[in-house]
């Protein structure tokens, strides 16, 4: 389909038929994947919770300082990356194809960053012999649920990193359009807005109540 | 999310400025700074989650509205996601409450 067809069908404003939401179909369906993967975080965080909850002896090991004061700043870049990525698209937009590549170079940089982080917290919580399979705690399913949680959702950010990366490859040499950017960016801000669930539960909650 | 006309449409992408993201970004920090700020206290745990699970809520309302430009598309958009994902991820708490209620009440307090 040439770029003036789809134009076309994309800005049909008549109720329903060819395009009912008004939106291209590269953007229905990110929206659709984006429904179906919240349910996915959407059940482990309530399997989390349930065998939380049936845990008597759950551990809360989870230190003001460094553990929380890391994960505030993960939440931080996370943030801030998602700021970077809307005023790429923006830009986009506008046209000016240096710009967005440059703010999808950030976004990137802030994606990167707290993957590194993040492993540097796995890394320093397998030296303390907390593992998926076991902990010092005696509650296996602890490691489980916060190794699934954030392991998921580290992919996440991993995945959209290389999404992101190709995207800014693909618009600064002119080959994608601003929608293909605001898709990615659809992505991103999910990845985002699922951590904004997982930093309560998984760790502002396991804060060490002494 | 508004009436429609060809005029709003070529506009479409302009209604978000640099201003009001910014402004969205700050309120998200500062939401997040008083979750902080809850751990910090150790608040007692049921109190706590209340409040959690409300703030969070209200941080993805702000990404879904305006980062994600939800507020910006058309009704229509918003009624086919949300409520079905909403009604999904209330079947799963169905499986959830009866027992977690049960659970409380069983423990020795």
């Amino acid at each position: 389909m040439s770029e003036a067809e789809f134009e076309g069908i994309v800005e049909s404003r008549w109720s329903g038929g060819a395009s009912p939401f008004a939106i291209n179909s590269k953007k229905l369906g990110m929206w659709l994947f984006i429904v179906s993967d919240s349910l996915t975080f959407s059940a482990l965080l309530i399997s989390y919770a349930y065998v939380r909850l049936e845990t008597p002896n759950w551990p809360r090991p989870f230190e003001i300082w460094p553990a929380i004061a890391k994960s505030s700043f993960m939440t931080f870049v996370l943030l801030s990356s998602s700021l970077t990525m809307v005023l790429g698209v923006n830009a986009a937009f506008k046209g000016d194809r240096k710009k967005t590549v440059r703010y999808l170079i950030a976004t990137i940089i802030f994606g990167i960053a707290f993957v590194l982080i993040h492993a540097t917290e796995w890394v320093t919580l397998f030296g303390e012999g907390v593992t998926p399979w076991g902990n010092p705690w005696g509650v296996p399913l602890f490691g489980g649920t916060f190794f699934g949680l954030t392991g998921l959702h580290m992919l996440h950010v991993t995945i959209g990193v290389a999404y992101l990366a190709i995207i800014a490859w693909g618009f600064g040499k002119g080959k994608y359009t601003a929608e293909h950017v605001e898709v990615s960016g659809l992505y991103w801000h999910f990845v985002d807005l699922v951590w904004m669930f997982i930093f309560p539960m998984v760790y502002l909650l396991s804060v060490n109540p002494k | 999310m508004s009436a429609h006309g060809h005029a709003e449409l070529t506009h479409e992408h302009s209604v978000g400025t640099t201003r009001l993201f910014s402004i969205v970004w700050v309120w998200l920090l500062l939401l997040t700074a008083v979750e902080v700020f809850l751990a910090y206290e150790r608040l007692e745990v049921h109190l706590m989650i209340t409040i959690l699970v409300g703030l969070s809520l209200i941080k993805a309302a702000l990404i879904m509205s305006y980062f994600m430009h939800l507020r910006f598309e058309r009704l229509g958009l918003f009624l086919l996601l949300v409520p079905a994902m909403v009604f999904c991820i209330c079947m799963m708490l169905i499986m959830f409450f009866p027992d977690s209620i049960r659970l409380m009440n069983l423990r020795p307090h």
